[in-house]
């Protein structure tokens, strides 16, 4: 029953890995790669393992680097959201970028519950666009704004470059980001409703979220994050070390990583 | 149809700092006293797994739940007042505890200019500088510091305050309770400088203690372990003085002391034949939304600021004050803060990682009337200060001016930066003017049906130049500590509700020595009803460029006397 089910998946991954062109090769570079598939996958040590193999071909099993998805059950829009998020944080020659920190992950668990649902913000009517110093009026959830988004990031792409946001090189990727952030691009509804900016805004603070959160969240894997910043993530006390005059290299630690 | 339940001997609006000094205080004295929370229970043992940004400094677990209550809020009267939907600019407190749960500990008392401000300013400038052309109301407290400082060594000594003597705050009647916290060399670095410059730099005095103390009250508050989870969290060694670890014990360990949880007071009731006194409050459940009355012969109201306000205004008591004609005492003089800083940029990295919430170095030479007013557009300033509170990396990315705030370059500048800066800030003052005010919501309403709070607030001319003088020093000082590149704070815009500034709101219920200018009297008591007390930083007659807690923490041990000499003589304490 459960390697059936597992099969179907491996089999839609599949057909999904061709419409989007990269079985045939038709995307370069890892971080596509990284956005759902294992990320160890484009470090090129996973071809000849056969686990490894599973995970490249999509198989949710549950890893750190493949724990499947709660919200975003269609794979493009993932894709799209992965591909944003890289652009915000990417990878470069200090570490790994938001893809393989996570972050996405940890975004599609979020929009999943209580941050996506607004469940702790005042959501009662009646809503009205209102100043800057009045902040966030829509009455989208953040799930819904996210959507929305999502939906208009390729909008703009196609729109601008004739193709889908997650197929646009980096540099046309910015491009399209930054009509968003300056509040520039369409979305397709009354300023009311939503404005790019509120939506750039939210992708921006959701990335460094999930590429700083505890790793319990699913973004910043293996601290990867924290090790970057040379942050010692959850440590009981520092009583012996506040006063030194070097600066302190401590190896980095979770909340829950040194417990059963 | 409410349930009556049976008088008790003081009933408390909340269970906070306030609350539970004034349940601790009354409760000793043989009172019956029932303090209704409508948070939950909780306590250290609820703080064990605390070390996460994520949680409590992002989302905010500890602090109000904003779909339930939250308030409006315009920058002037000719914008619509729109719900502030989401925490930002001040994070509420709910649960047992409140704001005293997740507040740092930075712990300074007002000076004595503070109490006097409007007698000391018109002696020394002449009436003029009292700038009331351009709308500001400056108020003598009707207390002075004098007056106020046995409270303020009684609530220092309940939290066992760590630190050192002030050459520029008001006189003390004895040293801090415990010596100060550990001079890091990030503090030294800061020492230095703003010695150098003539400034007079202190330890800042820390609810985070330096040893276990054990307070007058037989309560044991611990040693801080510099963990650097303070601000917004709970702290899991109860080192960080709080009213669960201190007031709240106190006043449970009686006998004479009930707390309620999941009880949300809706208003006030005034007594049908005697409109100078209250006979209790009528609350709702918020699991079962059953409705109770709470008969008590002194209501003392400890919620926060805004709510304390909004439990005045609904039940009727008082009269709301009106821009226009300047009428009316309850909701004026709303104040806030501002906060004029600089960060600096350095080569060398330091352990900001490190810390605990009032680890920190400040001066008050540029606070208070301390420095002279005579050529200045403005009148206070404010405590400048560096802190190690513990930076964390979630909502800590410096970076420097024109650095874009994603991609690369981002990335890049906010990993270098995150132990390569300092911040060193002016904590402002703001002083209370005619067009800034608390009302009541005429469209929002709260999840029982009760009107919002609406906040009209903005920055005015005296605040930016003020802004601007406390993040010009505050420069200089990076400046002598060796930064290779200071980046001043921009000129101060319209206040907005979005971003994190601080949760240190005042006014509102202000306190005086005339009904006609003020709420209470200098015993907290209501003008209009002899048996109901209003504690908090909602009495503040302006806002002062220090943490608020301190004076807080005094003004109601103060009120707690009150309460107890009127629960054995009544009558109105003005008078005696």
């Amino acid at each position: 029953m459960a390697q059936k089910g597992s099969d179907d998946k491996q089999f839609s991954r599949r057909d999904f890995l061709k419409t989007t062109g990269v079985a045939t090769g038709g995307i370069i570079g890892g971080s596509l790669l990284g956005g759902f598939v294992g990320y160890n996958l484009d470090d090129g040590d996973t071809a000849s393992d056969t686990s490894g193999e599973n995970k490249g071909e999509g198989a949710a099993d549950g890893s750190a680097e493949n724990p499947g998805r709660i919200f975003f059950h269609n794979d493009a829009q993932f894709e799209t959201i992965s591909q944003a998020m890289e652009r915000i944080y990417p990878e470069d020659d200090m570490g790994p970028g938001a893809i393989k920190l996570g972050a996405p992950y940890f975004l599609d668990m979020q929009l999943a519950g209580a941050y996506g649902n607004n469940s702790k913000e005042y959501m009662k009517g009646p809503f009205y666009e209102g100043e800057p110093t009045q902040g966030y009026q829509s009455r989208l959830t953040r799930a819904e704004l996210f959507t929305l988004g999502i939906e208009r990031l390729d909008a703009e792409a196609n729109e601008a470059f004739d193709d889908d946001f997650s197929k646009l090189d980096g540099e046309d990727m910015d491009e399209v980001l930054t009509k968003f952030q300056k509040g520039e691009a369409d979305m397709g509804v009354p300023p009311a409703t939503a404005k790019s900016e509120d939506f750039f805004n939210l992708l921006r603070s959701a990335t460094i979220e999930g590429v700083y959160c505890d790793p319990m969240y699913r973004g910043n894997r293996g601290m990867e994050g924290w090790k970057m910043k040379q942050f010692p993530g959850h440590q009981h006390q520092y009583i012996d070390k506040i006063d030194s005059g070097e600066f302190e290299d401590i190896k980095p630690q979770s909340l829950y990583g040194g417990k059963s | 149809m409410a349930k009556e339940l049976d008088k008790v001997d003081v009933l408390t609006v909340g269970v906070g700092w306030t609350g539970g000094i004034i349940a601790a205080e009354a409760a000793k004295e043989g009172l019956k006293v029932v303090g209704l929370e409508r948070g939950k229970e909780r306590g250290t043992e609820d703080y064990q797994n605390i070390h996460d940004e994520y949680k409590y400094a992002i989302r905010y677990e500890l602090m109000q739940d904003v779909s339930k209550e939250t308030l409006t809020f315009r920058n002037s009267p000719d914008q619509r007042a729109l719900p502030m939907r989401q925490l930002g600019s001040f994070l509420l407190g709910e649960n047992l505890g409140g704001a005293g749960t997740h507040w740092n500990g930075q712990t300074w008392r007002f000076l004595p200019y503070d109490f006097e401000i409007r007698s000391m300013t018109e002696e020394k400038y002449g009436e003029d500088k009292l700038m009331e052309d351009d709308g500001y109301r400056l108020q003598d407290w009707g207390i002075t510091y004098d007056e106020l400082e046995p409270y303020f060594d009684r609530f220092e000594k309940t939290c066992g305050l760590s630190g050192e003597e002030n050459p520029l705050g008001g006189k003390r009647s004895d040293a801090y309770p415990t010596p100060p916290m550990i001079k890091t060399p990030i503090l030294k670095k800061f020492e230095k400088a703003s010695s150098g410059l003539g400034y007079s730099p202190i330890m800042m005095p820390s609810a985070n203690l330096s040893e276990a103390f054990e307070n007058p009250d037989g309560q044991k508050i611990q040693a801080c372990q510099y963990c650097a989870f303070c601000e917004r969290f709970g702290c899991e060694y109860g080192a960080k003085s709080s009213p669960e670890i201190t007031v709240i014990p106190t006043a449970r360990e009686t006998g004479n002391f009930e707390v309620r949880t999941h009880a949300n007071v809706v208003e006030i009731l005034t007594d049908e034949d005697d409109d100078s006194r209250v006979t209790g409050v009528k609350y709702v459940d918020t699991r079962t939304r059953e409705e109770f009355i709470q008969p008590a012969d002194v209501v003392v109201l400890n919620s926060y600021v805004f709510n304390n306000y909004k439990l005045l205004r609904v039940s009727d008591i008082g009269k709301q004050y009106d821009p226009e004609t300047e009428e009316g005492t309850l909701g004026r003089s709303y104040c806030y803060q501002i906060f004029g800083g600089a960060t600096g940029f350095f080569d060398e990295q330091f352990n900001t990682f490190m810390g605990a919430g009032a680890l920190g170095m400040a001066f008050d030479d540029h606070n208070g009337d301390n420095f002279d007013h005579s050529d200045l557009d403005f009148l206070h300033g404010g405590n400048i200060s560096v802190t190690q509170t513990g930076s964390r990396p979630i909502a800590n990315n410096p970076l420097r001016p024109d650095t874009p705030s994603w991609g690369s370059e981002f990335k890049k500048e906010s990993i270098e930066n995150y132990t390569r800066t300092l911040s060193v800030s002016g904590q402002g003052a703001t002083l209370p003017h005619k067009d800034n005010y608390i009302d009541l919501d005429e469209t929002y309403k709260d999840d029982y049906g009760v009107p919002l709070v609406k906040l009209t607030y903005n920055f005015k001319n005296q605040d930016r130049a003020r802004h601007q003088h406390l993040a010009e020093r505050s420069a200089e000082v990076l400046e002598e500590m060796g930064a290779k590149e200071v980046s001043k704070a921009a000129e101060l815009g319209d206040y907005s509700i979005v971003p994190y500034q601080s949760t240190h709101n005042t006014g509102g219920t202000i306190m005086g020595d005339d009904p006609e200018k003020s709420v209470v009297n200098n015993w907290l008591q209501h003008w209009d009803r002899d048996n109901l007390f209003v504690v908090g930083a909602g009495n503040f007659v302006h806002n002062s460029g220090y943490n608020p807690t301190g004076t807080v923490g005094a003004l109601a041990y103060r009120c707690a006397e009150g309460v107890i000499r009127f629960a054995k003589e009544g009558g109105r304490l003005e008078d005696k």
